[in-house]
C-alpha cells in the first residue's frame, strides 16, 4: 500500500499532472485522515486530562487533612490563682482570663504587640477555660509549675493556615472575624501557633458532627479490615471451588448453563441491589446486627464472587491440557490431577484475581449504606477480635460518605483526606497483584 | 461467643478423626500402606469429612430455622391488646427483641442476675430504668406483655442454642464413629472422598443461583407487600414523587416516572460524554497508537475504572459542581441554581464510564479480522476510511453491546448521583437543574428512620425491582447482540 497506488485509485482516468503532485481530492482525503487521527488522540488526552484533574483535586483538597494546627503555650497557674478561680461564679471564664494574661505575658516577652479580647481567643481556640480547669482539677500537683499546653485550634483557623479560608472570602461571623486573623498571624510568627502532622486523623475514630478537627479514619480502617477478612475467607474458597467445578468437572447440561447465566448476570447487577439483598436477608430475616462488618463482609462477598469466579476460571483455563493429561497418564484420578497439579499452577493468577476483587470490594459504598453503616458515628475501636466482626462500625468508603454528607464544610477536607488513605490501600493492593503476576505467572 | 467455640470444637473433632482414621486404616493393613485401597490420608479425610460436614450443615440450618420458629411462637403468644394503635406486630416484636438484648447485655455486664432477668414479678419501672441506665435503647416503659415475651424469648433462645450445641456435637461424634468403622483396608476411601469433594464443589457453584434467588425473593416479597399498601398503577404512572415524612403513609405520592426520567436523563448525559471519548480512544489505541503509547495510555485510562465510585461522588459534589456553577450559575449564565445537577452527575459518570466503553470497544475492534482491513487498504482506502467504512460497521453490533452495558452501569450507579445529582424529583428538561434517580431514592428511603412496614420504606424494594429488571434486560440484550456478532467471525 503506497501513496502512488492510493492516489492512482482515487484520481482515476483524467490525470494530467504528475502523480507526485497531490491533487485536491487526495488532499481532502489526507486532511480527513489527519483529522480523524487527531480526534482519537484528543479523546485519549481528554481522558488523561480528567485523570490528572481528579488526582490534583484529591491531593490538593486532601493533604490539609493530614496537618493540624495547634497552639503551644507554656503556662503557670499558681495555687492562689487556682483558689481564686474556683471561688468565682463563672469558673471557666476565670481560667480563660488567666490564660489570656499568660498569653499576653508571653507576647510581651517576645516583644510583639497585638490587641485581642476574650472572644477572639474563644473563636480561635474553643473552650480554653474549660480545658484548663479540667487539667488542673485532675493534676493539682502541677500548680505553680510551668506546664506546656498543646491545644488544637478551631477548624476555621486550621482552614486559614491551610489556605482553605482566605481573608477575601471571609465574612465576619461568630466563628471567625477578620481581626482574629491578624492575631493568628502574630501568634504564628511568634511560634505559638504551629502546624504539625495530624496523627489523630490516621489513628483516631470519628468525632461526631460538631468537632471536625478531631475526626479520624482509624476506626473505619479497622472496620474495613474486618470486612475484608470476611470477604477473603468466604469468597476465595467458594470462588475457587465454584470455578474448579465449572471449568473441570461440570457436564454440559442445563444446570451448568443455569449457573453460568447466573454468574454472568450477577456480575452486572448494580451494587445497590446487593445492598437490598443484604438488608432483606441478613438484617430483616436473619436478624444479624446492623452496621456490623460481618454483614458488610457477607454482602460484599456475594458481590465479588462473580468477579473472582470469572478471573479464576480464566487462570484455570490457561493451564495447558498437557499437564492434566500427564497427571492422568501416571494414574492420578481426575480430582488428584486438578488439586495436585492444575490448581497450584493456576494459583498466582487466582491470587491476582482475588486481590483485584478485594480491592473492588474495599472501595464499594452503595451496599454499605443500606445495611446501616452510615449515619452512625464510629466513635471507638471494637474491643477484641470477635467484637471486630459483630460490633457496629463504619468502613472507609462509608466514613467518607458520612463526612461528605455533613453540613459543616470542614468535614469535606476530612473526606478528601480519607480518599487519599483509601486510594493508598487500593494502590498497594493493585501493586501486590501486579508483582504477583509478574513474578509467578507462567506462560506456556 | 459460643458459636465460635462450637465451630472450633467441631473442627477439633474433625482433626482428631483425621488422625484416628488414618492410623486405624494403617493398622487394619498391618502397617503396610501398600495393602490399602487408597492412600492413608484419604481414610483420615473421609473421617474428618464425615465428622465436620453434616455437623456444619446442621448448624447452618438450625441457625436459620431457630429465629423463625421462636418468632412465630412468641408473636403468637403476644395478646392483641398489647399492640397499640398505629403499631403492628413487627414493631412490637422488634421492641421485644430489643428488650431481650438489653437484658442479655445487663446480665453479661454483671449488673443483673440471671434469676432476676427471668423473674416474672420484676417491677416494670425498675427494669426500664435499669435498661436505660445501661445505655440500652428502650423507647418507652416496658409493658408487661413485652417483658413476658422478652423473657420467653431469652429462655427459648438459650435452650435453642444449648440444644443446637448438643445436637451438633453429637452429630459430629456420630460422623466420627461412622467414618472410623469404615476405615478398613478394603474400603474405597478415595472414591468416597472425591465424591464428597465433588458435592462440595457443586454446592459452591450453586451459591450463584442462591444469590439470584435471594435477590429475586427479597425484592418480590417486599414489592408485593408495597403494592398491597399502595396501588401499582399510581406507582408506575404517577407523575409526582413526594413521600411524606411521618412514616404513616396515606399522604405520600410515590410515582416512579420522575425518578425514571432523572435516571435516564443523567445516563444520557453520561453516555454523551463517555461514548465519543471512549470510542475514539479505543480506535486510536487499537489502530493508530504505537506499542509504547498503547502500553502507557491504556493502563492509565483503566485507572479511571479502578477508582471507587465514592471518589467520583465527592469529585462531583466538591469539584465539578462548583466549577459548573461558576460558569452556568448566577454569576455566569444564570442557568444553574446549585452545584448538584443533572450535568454534574452526568459528566462525572461519563468520566467513570470512559474506560468501560474504551476497553470493551478496543477488544471488539481488535476482534475484527485483519484480512478485512487489508482488503480495504488494497482497494486504496486510507486508514480512517477503512475504519469508518469497514472496521466500525463490522464491529458495530459489539460496540452497541458495549454501549448498552455502559448504559446499564450508568442506570445502576449510586454514589455519584447520591452526592452529585440532588434530591428533588422533577420532570424537567433543563440539564442544569437538580434531579434525582431511582438508586438515590432507594438509598434515601432505606436509610431514614421510617418503619420497614410503611409504604415509604417498602417503595425502595419496588424501585429496586424496577432497577433490577431494567439493568437485567439491558444486560441480556447486550450479551445477545455481542454473542450474535461473535458468531460471524469464529
Amino acid at each position: 500500500m503506497t501513496d502512488a497506488s492510493m492516489q492512482g485509485g482515487a484520481a482515476a482516468p483524467s490525470r494530467k499532472s504528475s502523480i507526485h503532485t497531490i491533487d485536491a481530492r487526495t488532499k481532502k482525503r489526507n486532511a480527513a485522515e489527519a483529522r480523524f487521527k487527531a480526534y482519537g488522540l484528543a479523546a485519549i488526552l481528554v481522558g488523561l486530562f480528567f485523570l490528572v484533574v481528579l488526582a490534583v483535586s484529591i491531593v490538593r483538597n486532601g493533604l490539609p487533612a493530614f496537618t493540624e494546627t495547634t497552639v503551644d503555650l507554656e503556662f503557670v497557674l499558681t495555687e492562689e490563682q487556682y483558689q481564686e478561680a474556683e471561688g468565682t461564679l463563672f469558673k471557666t471564664a476565670a481560667y480563660t482570663d488567666f490564660f489570656i494574661a499568660g498569653l499576653r505575658e508571653q507576647l510581651v516577652e517576645d516583644g510583639v504587640e497585638v490587641a485581642f479580647d476574650e472572644d477572639a481567643i474563644e473563636r480561635i481556640l474553643g473552650k480554653v477555660g474549660g480545658n484548663l480547669r479540667e487539667f488542673y482539677r485532675a493534676n493539682e500537683d502541677k500548680l505553680g509549675e510551668p506546664v506546656s499546653f498543646t491545644m488544637s485550634a478551631s477548624s476555621r483557623v486550621d482552614g486559614y493556615m491551610n489556605g482553605r479560608v482566605t481573608r477575601d472570602g471571609l465574612e465576619d461571623s461568630r466563628f471567625l472575624m477578620a481581626t482574629d486573623l491578624d492575631l493568628v498571624d502574630v501568634l504564628r510568627d511568634a511560634g505559638i501557633i504551629t502546624q504539625s502532622f495530624n496523627w489523630n486523623f490516621i489513628t483516631g475514630a470519628d468525632s461526631g458532627v460538631d468537632n471536625p478537627g478531631g475526626a479520624g479514619i482509624g476506626a473505619s480502617v479497622v472496620g474495613s479490615f474486618f470486612m475484608m477478612i470476611v470477604v477473603l475467607v468466604l469468597s476465595l474458597p467458594i470462588g475457587v471451588a465454584a470455578s474448579i467445578y465449572l471449568e473441570e468437572f461440570a457436564p454440559q447440561n442445563r444446570f451448568t448453563d443455569l449457573i453460568e447465566v447466573n454468574i454472568s448476570n450477577l456480575a452486572a447487577v448494580p451494587s445497590i441491589v446487593f445492598g437490598i439483598l443484604g438488608l432483606a436477608v441478613f438484617i430483616q430475616f436473619m436478624h444479624l446486627p446492623q452496621s456490623a462488618p460481618l454483614v458488610g463482609g457477607l454482602v460484599l462477598t456475594l458481590m465479588t464472587l462473580p468477579t473472582i469466579i470469572i478471573s479464576t476460571r480464566a487462570s484455570l483455563k490457561s493451564v495447558p491440557p498437557s499437564i492434566r493429561d500427564a497427571a492422568l497418564g501416571v494414574g492420578a484420578s481426575k480430582m488428584q490431577a486438578v488439586f495436585h497439579h492444575v490448581l497450584p499452577l493456576a494459583m498466582p493468577g487466582i491470587l491476582t484475581g482475588t486481590i483485584i476483587g478485594l480491592a473492588q470490594a474495599l472501595g464499594e459504598t452503595a451496599p454499605l449504606l443500606l445495611i446501616g453503616m452510615v449515619g452512625f458515628v464510629a466513635r471507638g475501636y471494637p474491643d477484641g477480635f470477635v467484637g471486630g466482626f459483630t460490633e457496629a462500625n463504619s468502613a472507609m468508603p462509608a466514613q467518607i460518605y458520612t463526612w461528605a454528607a455533613r453540613a459543616d464544610v470542614s468535614f469535606y477536607e476530612k473526606a478528601w483526606g480519607g480518599i487519599i488513605i483509601l486510594l493508598l490501600f487500593l494502590l498497594t493492593m493493585n501493586i501486590i497483584a501486579i508483582i504477583l503476576r509478574r513474578r509467578f505467572e507462567r506462560r506456556w | 461467643m459460643p458459636l465460635l467455640w462450637l465451630f472450633l470444637i467441631v473442627l477439633a473433632i474433625a482433626a482428631v478423626g483425621y488422625v484416628l482414621g488414618r492410623s486405624r486404616a494403617l493398622q487394619s493393613a498391618g502397617g503396610d500402606s501398600r495393602d490399602l485401597h487408597s492412600l492413608p490420608s484419604y481414610y483420615g479425610t473421609n473421617v474428618a469429612m464425615k465428622a465436620a460436614v453434616p455437623a456444619f450443615l446442621l448448624m447452618l440450618v438450625w441457625l436459620l430455622v431457630q429465629p423463625l420458629y421462636i418468632n412465630t411462637v412468641i408473636s403468637g403468644a403476644i395478646p392483641d391488646s398489647a399492640i397499640s394503635d398505629g403499631a403492628n406486630l413487627g414493631l412490637v416484636m422488634s421492641e421485644v427483641r430489643r428488650t431481650a438484648e438489653g437484658l442479655d447485655a445487663l446480665v453479661a455486664a454483671g449488673e443483673m442476675t440471671e434469676a432476676f432477668a427471668r423473674s416474672a414479678r420484676a417491677d416494670l419501672g425498675d427494669i426500664t430504668q435499669r435498661l436505660q441506665d445501661a445505655g440500652q435503647i428502650v423507647t418507652s416503659e416496658v409493658t408487661q406483655p413485652i417483658l413476658r415475651a422478652a423473657q420467653d424469648y431469652r429462655v427459648m433462645n438459650a435452650t435453642g442454642s444449648l440444644l443446637m450445641s448438643g445436637a451438633v456435637i453429637v452429630l459430629s461424634l456420630a460422623g466420627l464413629l461412622w467414618g472410623l468403622r469404615e476405615s478398613q483396608a478394603a474400603f474405597r476411601a478415595r472414591n468416597v472422598v472425591e465424591a464428597g469433594v465433588r458435592a462440595l464443589l457443586i454446592a459452591a457453584a450453586s451459591i450463584a443461583i442462591l444469590t439470584t434467588i435471594g435477590i429475586v425473593l427479597s425484592l418480590v416479597f417486599n414489592t408485593i407487600e408495597f403494592f398491597r399498601l399502595y396501588p401499582a398503577s399510581d406507582f408506575f404512572f404517577g407523575l409526582e414523587w413526594a413521600p411524606s415524612f411521618s412514616g404513616r403513609g396515606g399522604s405520600s405520592e410515590l410515582g416512579v416516572i420522575p425518578l425514571l426520567w432523572g435516571t435516564f436523563y443523567i445516563s444520557i448525559v453520561a453516555l454523551l460524554v463517555a461514548v465519543p471519548i471512549g470510542l475514539f480512544a479505543a480506535i486510536y489505541l487499537s489502530e493508530y497508537a504505537s506499542r509504547r503509547v498503547r502500553g502507557i495510555a491504556k493502563p492509565m485510562l483503566e485507572v479511571l475504572a479502578g477508582i471507587p465510585t465514592i471518589v467520583y461522588g465527592l469529585f462531583a459534589l466538591l469539584t465539578v459542581g462548583p466549577l459548573l456553577l461558576s460558569v452556568f450559575g448566577r454569576e455566569g449564565l444564570g442557568w444553574m441554581q446549585a452545584g448538584t445537577a443533572v450535568m454534574t452527575a452526568g459528566i462525572v459518570m461519563g468520566i467513570m464510564l470512559i474506560p468501560f466503553v474504551s476497553s470493551l470497544s478496543d477488544d471488539i475492534i481488535n476482534a475484527v479480522p485483519q484480512a478485512m482491513r487489508d482488503g480495504s487498504y488494497g482497494l486504496g482506502a486510507t486508514k480512517s476510511e477503512t475504519i469508518k467504512q469497514v472496521v466500525l460497521p463490522a464491529a458495530l453490533p459489539g460496540i452497541v453491546g458495549a454501549i448498552l452495558l455502559a448504559a446499564s452501569r450508568a442506570i445502576g450507579e449510586t454514589m455519584i448521583v447520591v452526592l452529585g445529582a440532588g434530591a428533588a424529583a422533577r420532570l424537567s428538561l433543563n440539564p442544569f437543574e437538580a434531579m434525582t434517580t431511582v438508586t438515590a431514592k432507594i438509598v434515601s428511603q432505606l436509610t431514614g428512620d421510617a418503619d420497614f412496614a410503611s409504604p415509604e420504606a417498602l417503595v425502595a424494594f419496588a424501585l429496586g425491582m424496577t432497577l433490577f429488571v431494567i439493568t437485567l434486560g439491558l444486560n441480556v440484550f447486550a450479551l445477545y447482540i455481542v454473542r450474535k456478532y461473535r458468531e460471524q467471525y469464529e
